[in-house]
């Protein structure tokens, strides 16, 4: 089933009302067992797979299998995110190992500043130009028509 | 079932989803609400992290103007959409996406960069990306513009209020929270909607565990049709749905294959449909004059395809990886080089896919798939609705003062940038319909264009408006009713007892109730069988079109008899709501629409021809009246601002 959880590696997020998992799926599929505190994905069949569960999970205990009408079994992706990139390991029904590292970032988490860096530009409400122009186009002025 | 309890959030521009258009509109917006003392609050129906279409990231933007013009993206445009786009539009988003693009990097998104430091094209207007965090990174900027106690996270919009008095004016919203029982209510001078495109309209290719493996993502249930729709806005272009091509099964992205590594394409038999297309007496010569000029439309390419595989029988397609990536590995000058080469390309071809669709890198691997040792199949996917892209449909909005001529004028200018035919209700994104193609760095920008524009009518309109309580507390029966539907009928019928593990959702049968997914799987069956999906080859009629209007109104007469067992259940009620709504909409403008200007998209086969001259020049547009449940349609005239002198490419 598109992402499922390890039921021996899952702590339910140690006690909280909503697991990290539950809080980053986008289509609300994540939820906890809260007598048992396992969580779950309650609707595999809607599942798309975006690997969102499987990247913030604390404990990494959830993992994705391939949709099953159309994936055979054996392979493997499984990924660990870090603050700066994100290495991929691939496994193939026939053995291969693949492994890949990516940079996912390259501002430290929490500081992507709104502005951009280009601070806030001449605009005003009534003219066309958003705040952080013309510096952000890197031009000299905003194009309009007969340019 | 529980009591639920209701929250009124009182602000003055609420921005109604938070995907890439969203944040846009929280970045720009947040900016001008401080100058002017403005309250901007911004409700989704997930974690603004990783909501939207770019949730699970992307592995390129696909909208950068670089050196070129606004005029040089609206050929390519205008010509990729068959004639259909609102040159105000598109040059507008143009104009400024490169700005946004900069912020990005500013925001720590990491573009490739060559040795000079110059960004890597993947194409002419698509730059490679490691975008794995892409909507993280921007969602963070975002968030932080708004500030975090103007965010509303897990909530679902279901429908707009309009002023009691003045039925072209929205001044609320309201929905519920997918996790606790509360309904909201919000109140506002000014909405901005964001919600998306339509998801699993038309039955999905796969079935069973992979019903979920759409291309654009499953939550993305149609709401800012919905929304826009039943408040009374002119929507445009309903009719165009956009169905990529890409690797089979795992709908893995193609573009890096095609544009960076010039992969090709042809028949199971080797026929180079694309080349023999464009040559003389070929295919693409019946569709003039977008079919003779390159680049060729994304619906022609399709065409292409789609005789290859349902005219001639000589299926599947096979893009050619392994030769594209032999070709660039040959022109290494020795085998240190080559074998370097060949794992650079091989990074890069894995990027492209664990960056944005992991499903098909599973797939691969899976299948023992090594994409330098052999060709593998792609195909033409199930339609999806998406202002962006090769899309069109969405809201009919007002585009920028500056970008018009004395004629257009009069018919794309009414006052506020992206503001629909509803005062106060804007629009951004997928929801927003003729002006394709912005892609992930363009909804941004249309999210940027439509909020400061908003900012302005909330400023200059600044009375809060009343909302009308009757229709409130009829809506909050509605809102519930699922619920309480399910209570009153549910032990009519037995359910097994085998003891579960969890408390998993079982289909019921019950004759006073269907369920959310069965609700979906019917709409999906109508609109495939007799509105063109791929189970009919995209092909319908207008006997076709009329039988799913009627079995459409059966089905609307059916969702009063939705059941939900709990909160998660409710929102995929009121999804298929929304779904049904454009579903409805779309099967009246092709109905309309009598002709076939988009081949490879759906055809008409009472109607097979494109025809320029009746069609050619016109937006076929509705306007729903709620209240008689009723649409009504029209035309609105093609305005072209500049002469397209030559088409400038891909």
């Amino acid at each position: 089933m598109p992402s499922f959880v390890i039921e021996e590696k899952c702590d339910g997020c140690k006690g909280g009302d909503k697991t990290a998992c539950m809080y980053i799926c986008p289509n609300d599929l994540m939820v906890l067992d809260v007598e048992r505190m396992k969580a779950y994905n309650s609707e595999p069949d809607m599942c798309w797979e975006c690997y969102n569960c499987v990247k913030i999970c604390p404990t990494q205990a959830i993992e994705v299998r391939g949709y099953a009408d159309f994936t055979p079994l054996g392979a493997s992706v499984v990924p660990m995110r870090g603050s700066e990139d994100i290495m991929w390991t691939i496994k193939f029904r026939g053995g291969t190992i693949k492994r890949f590292k990516f940079p996912i970032r390259k501002t430290p988490e929490g500081e992507a500043p709104p502005d951009g860096g280009f601070g806030v530009g001449p605009g005003t409400l009534d003219d066309q130009l958003l705040f952080t122009e013309p510096a952000s186009l890197r031009a000299d002025k905003l194009w309009t028509l007969g340019d | 079932m529980e009591e639920f309890k209701t929250v009124e959030v009182e602000t003055d521009l609420l921005i109604i989803g938070a995907g890439m258009a969203g944040c846009g509109a929280c970045v720009e917006g947040a900016h001008w609400a401080k100058e002017n003392n403005i309250k901007v609050t911004v409700v989704d129906k997930a974690a603004m992290e990783r909501s939207g279409a770019v949730g699970m990231g992307l592995s390129a933007i696909n909208q950068y103007q670089g050196e070129n013009t606004p005029v040089d993206y609206l050929s390519y445009v205008r010509q990729d959409l068959m004639g259909l786009c609102r040159d105000d539009l598109v040059m507008d988003i143009s104009r400024h996406v490169n700005g946004s693009v900069h912020m990005f990097e500013g925001f720590g998104l990491p573009i490739w960069k060559d040795a000079d430091g110059n960004y890597v094209h993947e194409g002419r207007w698509q730059l490679m990306i490691n975008g794995e965090s892409y909507k993280a990174i921007v969602a963070e900027a975002a968030k932080t513009a708004v500030g975090i106690d103007n965010i509303i996270e897990r909530v679902f919009v279901l429908r707009l209020l309009l002023d009691k008095n003045d039925k072209n004016r929205v001044v609320g919203a309201i929905g519920f929270s997918v996790r606790d029982p509360i309904i909201y209510v919000f109140k506002f001078k000014a909405c901005l909607v964001s919600s998306g495109g339509a998801v699993h309209v038309f039955r999905p290719r796969s079935t069973g565990e992979g019903l979920g493996r759409a291309w654009y993502p499953p939550w993305n249930a149609g709401s800012s049709s919905y929304l826009t729709t039943t408040a009374g806005a002119e929507m445009t272009s309903q009719e165009v749905v956009f169905i990529p091509a890409r690797f089979k099964d795992g709908y893995g992205p193609v573009g890096a294959w095609f544009l960076l590594f010039k992969a090709s394409a042809t028949s199971a038999t080797g026929f180079n449909y694309m080349a023999e297309g464009l040559a003389e007496g070929g295919e693409l010569h019946n569709w003039p004059p977008y079919g003779e000029v390159k680049p060729i439309p994304t619906c022609l390419r399709n065409h292409l395809m789609m005789i290859e595989c349902y005219q001639k029988g000589d299926g599947p397609i096979f893009i050619h990886t392994d030769k594209a990536i032999a070709k660039i590995a040959e022109q290494a000058p020795n085998e240190k080089a080559y074998k370097k080469e060949l794992k650079k390309l091989e990074a890069e071809a894995w990027e492209d896919f664990l960056d944005m669709t992991i499903s098909q890198a599973i797939l691969w691997a899976a299948k023992d798939v090594f994409p330098e040792e052999g060709p593998s199949e792609i195909m033409p996917s199930e339609p999806y609705f998406i202002g962006s892209h090769s899309g069109a449909s969405g809201a009919w909005v007002s585009g920028p003062e500056d970008i018009q001529t004395g004629e257009s004028k009069n018919e794309y200018f009414w006052g506020y940038n992206r503001m629909t035919t509803v005062k106060g209700l804007f629009a951004a994104g997928d929801g927003v319909g003729v002006s394709s193609h912005k892609f992930s760095s363009g909804s941004f920008t249309e999210g940027r264009i439509a909020a400061k524009a908003a900012v302005k009518f909330c400023v200059e309109n600044p009375e809060m408006p009343g909302i009308d309580a009757q229709q409130v507390e009829k809506l909050k029966e509605d809102i519930v009713r699922p619920l309480k539907h399910y209570e009153a009928h549910k032990n009519f019928t037995t359910l097994g007892t085998t003891k579960k593990k969890y408390d998993l959702p079982v289909e019921e049968v019950n004759p006073n109730y269907i369920t959310p997914k069965m609700a979906l799987f019917r709409l999906n069956k109508i609109m495939d069988e007799y509105v063109g999906g791929w189970g009919s080859m995209y092909t319908c009629s207008a006997v076709t079109l009329n039988i799913a209007l009627d079995l459409i109104k059966l089905l609307k007469e059916d969702l009063s008899k939705l059941a939900a067992r709990n909160l998660h259940e409710l929102m995929r009620c009121w999804e298929n709501v929304h779904r049904v709504q454009i579903a409805e909409s779309h099967t009246r403008h092709k109905l309309f629409r009598e002709e076939t200007r988009w081949p490879g998209y759906y055809y008409r086969s009472d109607f097979k021809k494109m025809d320029e001259g009746k069609w050619g020049e016109v937006f076929v547009n509705s306007i729903y009246d709620a209240e008689k449940d009723e649409f009504k349609m029209t035309t609105r005239p093609i305005v072209h601002l500049v002469d397209i002198k030559e088409v400038v490419g891909m």
